[in-house]
């Protein structure tokens, strides 16, 4: 039980970071890691709708899509309740945290088209924990719990990337690079290098 | 050059999604470690655009303006599961390769982006051409870093083994990575020759000297370049 969470935590946070090693959720990851604070910014409020997303899909599709038999409709009933979730928690930061809400405010309903969230949603409704997270003895089954501390450490992970990211750019941004690569091509070659860090963590 | 060429050539080069623009980089990255994945989701995206484009086209009057993105993601949604379902009766290997990037076309955003900017508002015909323009921009774009990546990575071509040599570093997410902008850094030097040398070849038909054209460059290459 506890080895399984802490096999889920090192994998969500760093072997398997979602941007890095997956590939999910990277164009908040070009576009908004232009500062540090804004990349920590968007990484959190990408963790809470992923968590809140996941509390919501997974005992959708175990309680009630798969008893119906309607599992085949479930792209479409993902991205409506990711959809209706960040409408619903920009409303409440809105109104409890105006400050928030203005740093915040523009990044809100970039995250409804962000792929990281579908993602999670998707990838946590395999059968066995195993399917992935690479590591992990084979048997246990999924449930809320290690789908919904999944979600949490993916999201911590989207997190350390962007954040990761947001310092290196602010830095290379005014080196002399050349003309063609300026831009993304030099912000893509970085995320090369950090990625090849993040490999090592595959070899635990 | 009439009007569908002008639209296939801004969704193949001038406007190519992933080499210009940079949409739908996920799929991009993740799905072209060899060039048979690369070429399997370029298609499958390329089919999905298509039919949104033309749903959307045709339902473009009847559609509210105020409702429209949740709309516009509704069809897509409902493209991808009927993608999907066929893809899983009729190509498995395909749909395992894709794994968990078939149901996340439907957040590419190529394919809203194209939706909102274009099949809202032309007529159906324009919106299938460009569908299938851009959908081609894409594919091409993702069968040629699949093909580096693969040549390097694996030492094969669309899985045919060549030799044994092969470099790691190519396989893996740094490499796809390293690819991509060394592709897109390709891409926007040859298109910058391109342009340049179409504007000088402009200027001396008009005997005005280089530098001082008064035209706006136009962008209308015919050549079939690609990084």
């Amino acid at each position: 039980m506890f080895e399984t969470i802490l096999m889920i935590v090192i994998a969500a946070v760093f072997s398997q970071n979602f941007i890095l090693v997956k590939f999910l959720g990277i164009c908040p990851f070009l576009g908004v890691s232009k500062k540090t604070n804004s990349a920590l910014m968007m990484g959190i409020a990408v963790t809470a709708v992923m968590l809140l997303a996941t509390l919501v899909t997974y005992p959708l599709y175990t309680f009630v899509m798969v008893p119906l038999g309607i599992e085949y409709l479930e792209i479409i009933f993902f991205i409506f309740i990711i959809a209706a979730l960040v409408q619903m928690l920009e409303k409440f930061i809105q109104k409890f945290s105006p400050s928030l809400y203005q740093s915040m405010g523009i990044y809100l309903p970039l995250i409804t088209t962000n792929c990281a969230i579908l993602g999670v949603a998707e990838l946590v409704l395999k059968a066995e924990v195993a399917t992935v997270v690479p590591g992990v003895t084979a048997g246990i089954a999924m449930n809320l719990g290690y789908a919904l501390i999944y979600a949490l450490c993916a999201g911590l992970g989207f997190t350390l990337a962007m954040v990761l990211m947001g310092g290196v750019r602010e830095r290379i941004e005014n080196l002399p690079a050349a003309k063609c690569m300026k831009g993304f091509p030099i912000t893509m070659v970085v995320a090369s290098f950090m990625a090849m860090a993040f490999y090592v963590f595959t070899l635990i | 050059m009439n009007k569908y060429g002008k639209i296939t050539m801004d969704g193949l080069v001038t406007n190519n999604a992933t080499f210009k623009l940079v949409l739908g980089t996920c799929a991009t990255l993740g799905l072209s470690s060899s060039a048979m994945n690369g070429l399997g989701m370029g298609i499958s995206v390329t089919i999905v655009l298509l039919l949104s484009n033309v749903v959307i086209s045709l339902l473009r009057k009847v559609i509210p303006n105020t409702v429209r993105i949740p709309a516009f993601i509704v069809i897509i949604a409902t493209m991808v599961t009927l993608l999907r379902m066929v893809l899983y009766k009729f190509m498995p290997d395909l749909y395992d390769s894709m794994g968990v990037f078939l149901p996340l076309i439907v957040v590419n955003c190529m394919i809203l982006g194209r939706a909102e900017a274009f099949a809202s508002k032309q007529p159906v015909l324009d919106s299938a051409v460009d569908g299938v323009a851009t959908g081609l921009g894409f594919t091409v774009a993702l069968t040629i870093m699949g093909i580096i990546r693969e040549f390097f990575g694996s030492g094969s071509f669309f899985g045919m083994k060549l030799w044994d040599f092969t470099i790691g570093f190519f396989t893996n997410s740094a490499g796809a990575f390293f690819v991509y902008g060394i592709c897109i850094a390709l891409f926007i030097l040859i298109t910058d020759q391109v342009e340049k040398m179409l504007r000088a070849r402009r200027a001396k038909a008009l005997r005005i000297p280089d530098g001082l054209s008064p035209l706006p460059a136009t962008e209308e290459g015919t050549e079939k370049e690609e990084a």
